[in-house]
């Protein structure tokens, strides 16, 4: 299965492929489509070589509207199949596409160990925090209290982080981006693509119709600079339209805390410096939650190892072997004239 | 190869030795006992000497249960011969009980005047109340109608160790060898087999290595010199005619494996990757191939059962053999992955070893009750084809046409074996590899005029498409795909065309497999047994010797269950009455009924237990003398 390379430059619209896309007008996914089919462009993806894999839901039609391999496979089950894709062929480079439901819910098992094994995959996780393919009714990342058609009077489960379950279950590599700010979005995308071993990128994607505008006390345009924390690796962890405020270590409840610099004596060399090395701090970071903290964006954290594959294929084979060999393994013996008996 | 198995450092002389055709022996003990591998070496030994034979390992779902237990006990029958053997055999001719919960459990198939050997030293009054006995069995006369050999193997084993230097728990452990070494003596076998599997097993352990060789001679020794009773005999069983040729003992889990690679290469594929999730009785499919990536072999061991399948279709996506592989619970939870390589039309080889159920049912024991499950458990129309292997040895050839139907009709394909099957060993003359078939893959290069569903319009199977291919790049789903174009179609006509195809494919791979042959017996007359999978041996048995007592009788046993062989219906009405004897509640003569129309009946035994050469015949006497055919139902 070698794969052969092409000098040729595709644009992102080579990216697009003959079908209609059919998402609702207005919805996130439009943009995330937008941005991974120029980070294709843009890290010279090789259309043959390139397989987007997907479960079951709104993100999931992803794959249909790429000019590469897909496979729309069912619920859940997205990071299996890749898991066989990449088995197969550790060469192909391949995009997993998911929701919150598909991912966290139904296949809340594999996304676990497809995250433990590392295999090199990029996952985008499209959190709507809302089942919108089946209508509506509320996701394990819907807030408490969403009313939804299965919880007329209101969610009471506590909801899932996505980001946290990532790094909880050993993830490498965690980022986040927001589907309408495309830089951003297309800078994280690159890394992910850039890591090797499974890259796990949570997408805040908004839902027009079930449940618009979900984000926006942290997205909207009013409050984006007071409560989005974009990091980034050895710089402080300061946001705020002026970079005033920042994010300190209490080191006694060992918790972060919000500063502002120039208060209290609070001075920018108080503020704690992003390590996306450092798997406690990425826990810290995504535990912070509108509205009343900002919410980290951008590569949270990133400790590459061997990924899976790069395991299975690295141990000794042995020597090639025949059927033959094998079928005579162990005891055998040699009848030569059969038919005399005792 | 010596002709006289007494010959050689046997033990007696072929005078005093009995002639026997066939026996039967069970080893029985307790879990941690170490029956299945006193069992494992006698095989070896007694296939060495070149008995034709079939084993039966049936031990507990609990891996080391209260010792001394009923529950508990774990036994390991072989059936040998200087004839033909085509099963596990009824009725014991030696039982070897090592405590007496195995003696409890196992004594009432021991044939009247079988040999019954007993560790003397485990019938303590504990070990005889756990059992059940309010009174020690073998000193009240209520075993007088066995050749009773009551020895302290404990002691007698203790005595062997002596010089050694390991513990009193180590000395206990190896008392199996003891028994085993008496046994091979009964039979007049060598021991140099177990000698070096002794001696490879316990390589860093020289001592207890010594010591368990001690054992074993120990064993023998006691045979050739003690006084045992005037009645009891030492016995020869002449070597089984078989064609000249390499052979050696298979399982129907190693049969299974190796046939997966012989399929894999027959098909010309780089790569097989096998996905599965612990499960009993499938998993030794798993361990055998775990080892095997020299010959192109990938094992995932995968998070659950639907993983393991996902990622088995995820790999034929990419250009490799999928594979997984579980029993029948395990195989539930994988239905809907199925409807996805059905809808998708990759190649999947699905192997199912069954096993007792619904739900756990009985781990550990053997059913052949999910072909249903495998014909017909699928939501929507989603068909797909479902074959069975008969023996250990048929395995291998039944794993390499799996992979060749699945990979020429792009389709998933069901490998049934069951939890018998896998376990039993039996002896395999090795397949001349040159003759061996091949079914070379061909992947799909050429962009002029494709689509992902574009067909061959003999097989109606689909384009191999893979990812690295230049200029096929396409995408594709459980969502229906246009017959035309392969994109995503909600048109009316078009899923009813694609339900026709999706069928049709299936349903014509009959033209593309052998006719059904009979296995024994005329083409036509007044009876047919028919089954399918393991019971292979206890029917051909049956039949066999009710035609030795002149009852005009058939045997068929069916291979392709869906879709079955062109001529089965044809061949199934030129009999007056068919009975299908199956180890579920009647599951292949519902099927057999619905397609033909023929009034066939059953013969149905869910005991989890293979079926009795008895048994059936006993069923055929009745269905011979007009009766209804269910005489014999256990």
């Amino acid at each position: 299965m070698s794969i052969a390379t092409k000098p040729e430059r595709l644009q992102p619209k080579d990216f697009a492929s003959d079908q209609e896309v059919r998402w609702c007008p207005g919805c996130g996914d439009y943009a995330i489509l937008k941005a991974v089919q120029k980070v294709l462009a843009d890290v010279g993806a090789v259309r043959e070589n390139t397989v987007f894999v997907s479960g079951i839901g709104c993100s999931s039609r992803f794959p249909y509207y790429v000019s590469t391999y897909g496979f729309h496979t069912i619920h859940g089950r997205a990071p299996a199949v890749a898991t066989g894709v990449k088995l197969a062929n550790p060469a192909l480079d391949v995009w997993v596409v998911t929701g919150d439901g598909d991912g966290l819910s139904i296949g809340g098992n594999h996304m676990l160990h497809v995250l433990r094994r590392n295999v090199d995959l990029k996952i985008l996780l499209f959190n709507n925090e809302i089942y919108g393919l089946t209508k509506g009714q509320y996701s394990p990342t819907s807030r408490q209290g969403t009313k939804s058609p299965s919880t007329p009077g209101g969610s009471f489960e506590r909801p899932l982080s996505a980001c946290g379950f990532a790094l909880g279950a050993g993830a490498r590599f965690v980022a986040r981006g927001i589907d309408i700010q495309q830089p951003q979005l297309v800078e994280v995308l690159k890394r992910a693509h850039a890591h090797r071993g499974a890259s796990f990128v949570e997408i805040f994607q908004n839902c027009v119709v079930y449940n618009d505008g979900v984000f926006d006390d942290f997205t909207e345009k009013a409050v984006a600079a007071e409560m989005q924390l974009h990091v980034e690796h050895g710089k402080p962890l300061l946001f705020g339209k002026e970079k005033k405020r920042g994010i300190r270590l209490d080191p006694a409840r060992l918790r972060l805390e919000l500063v502002t610099l120039g208060e209290n004596g609070v001075g920018v060399e108080d503020v704690l410096v992003h390590d996306e090395t450092n798997r406690l701090l990425a826990q810290l970071l995504v535990g912070l939650e509108a509205p009343e903290a900002p919410v980290a964006l951008g590569v949270i954290f990133c400790d590459p190892a061997p990924s899976y594959e790069s395991e299975v294929y690295g141990r000794p084979a042995g020597e090639p072997g025949e059927l033959g060999a094998l079928l005579r393994k162990g005891r055998t013996w040699e009848v030569e004239d059969g038919r005399s008996g005792g | 190869m010596p002709t006289d198995t007494t010959a050689p450092g046997g033990a007696g002389t072929a005078a005093a030795r009995e002639l026997r055709e066939s026996a039967v022996i069970r080893f029985a003990g307790d879990s941690g006992d170490g029956m299945q591998i006193t069992g494992s070496q006698f095989t070896l030994e007694t296939a060495l000497a070149g008995n034709d034979l079939a084993t039966f390992p049936d031990y507990p779902a609990e891996i080391r249960a209260p010792a001394g237990t009923t529950f508990g006990v774990s036994a390991f029958q072989i059936h040998f011969g200087a004839v033909d053997i085509q099963t596990a055999g009824d009725d014991l001719d030696v039982l070897v009980a090592m405590n007496p919960a195995a003696l409890r459990v196992n004594l009432k198939d021991l044939r009247r005047g079988g040999t019954l050997v007993v560790d003397a030293g485990a019938f303590t009054e504990r070990n005889l109340i756990k059992a059940g006995y309010t009174a020690n069995p073998i000193g009240d006369g209520s075993l007088s109608d066995y050749q009773l050999l009551a020895l302290e193997i404990d002691r007698l084993t203790e005595e062997a160790v002596k010089e050694f230097d390991i513990t009193s728990k180590e000395a206990f452990r190896s008392r199996n060898m003891w028994a085993l070494g008496l046994v091979l003596w009964m039979y007049g076998r060598e021991r140099q087999a177990t000698i070096d599997w002794i001696m490879k097993k316990f390589a860093d352990e020289p001592e207890i290595a010594k010591a368990n060789v001690a054992v074993l001679n120990a064993g023998h020794a006691f045979g050739e010199t003690a006084e045992l009773p005037s009645d009891l005999h030492a016995y020869r069983v002449e070597r089984a005619p078989a064609e000249p040729g390499v052979y050696r003992t298979v399982s129907g889990a190693e049969a299974v494996a190796w046939g997966l690679v012989g399929g894999l290469k027959a098909a010309g594929l780089e790569r097989m990757v096998f996905a599965s999730y612990p499960i009993t009785p499938a998993s030794p499919v798993l361990h055998l191939l775990a080892s095997l990536r020299a010959h192109g072999v990938v094992t995932f061991q995968a998070e659950d059962e639907i993983a393991a399948i996902c990622a088995a279709i995820g790999a034929s996506y990419a250009g490799a053999l999928g594979v997984t592989s579980s029993s029948g619970p395990g195989i539930a939870l994988k239905t809907e992955a199925l409807g996805l390589a059905i809808a998708t039309e990759l190649p999947l080889v699905v192997i199912d070893s069954q096993r007792a159920g619904p739900s756990t049912g009985l781990p550990t024991k053997t059913e052949q009750s999910d072909l249903f499950q495998a014909v017909l458990g699928r939501n929507a129309d989603a068909p797909m084809p479902v074959i069975a292997a008969a023996t250990p040895s048929d395995c291998f050839e039944v794993a390499m046409e799996a992979v060749r139907l699945a990979t020429k009709y792009m389709t998933p394909v069901f490998l049934m074996t069951d939890g018998y099957l896998a376990n039993a060993a039996e002896p395999w003359h090795l397949p001349d590899l040159d003759a061996l078939p091949r079914f070379p893959v061909r992947f799909r290069t050429d962009p002029e005029g494709f689509h992902p569903f574009v067909r061959d319009p003999a097989t109606l199977a689909r384009a191999w498409a893979i990812p690295g291919t230049p200029g096929l790049e396409h995408r594709i789903g459980g969502i229906e795909r246009s017959y035309e174009s392969g994109h995503i179609s909600y048109d009316p006509d078009n899923h009813q065309q694609m339900t026709k195809v999706r069928a049709a494919k299936v349903a014509g791979i009959a033209q593309d497999i052998p006719e059904q042959q009979v296995a024994l017996g005329e083409a036509g007359g007044p009876l047919a047994v028919v089954g399918w999978g393991s019971t292979f041996g206890p029917i051909h048995q049956a039949v066999r010797q009710a035609r030795a007592a002149g009852m005009a009788v058939s045997h068929i046993h069916i291979r392709y269950l869906a879709p079955f062989p062109r001529n089965l219906g044809d061949l199934l009405r030129r009999f007056d009455r068919i009975l299908v004897p199956e180890m579920n509640n009647g599951q292949l003569v519902t099927l057999l009924r619905a397609a033909y129309l023929v009034p066939a009946e059953g013969l149905n035994q869910v005991s989890g237990k293979p079926f009795k050469v008895s048994t059936i015949e006993a069923a055929i006497r009745a269905a011979s003398a007009g009766g209804n055919g269910k005489g014999g139902a256990a």
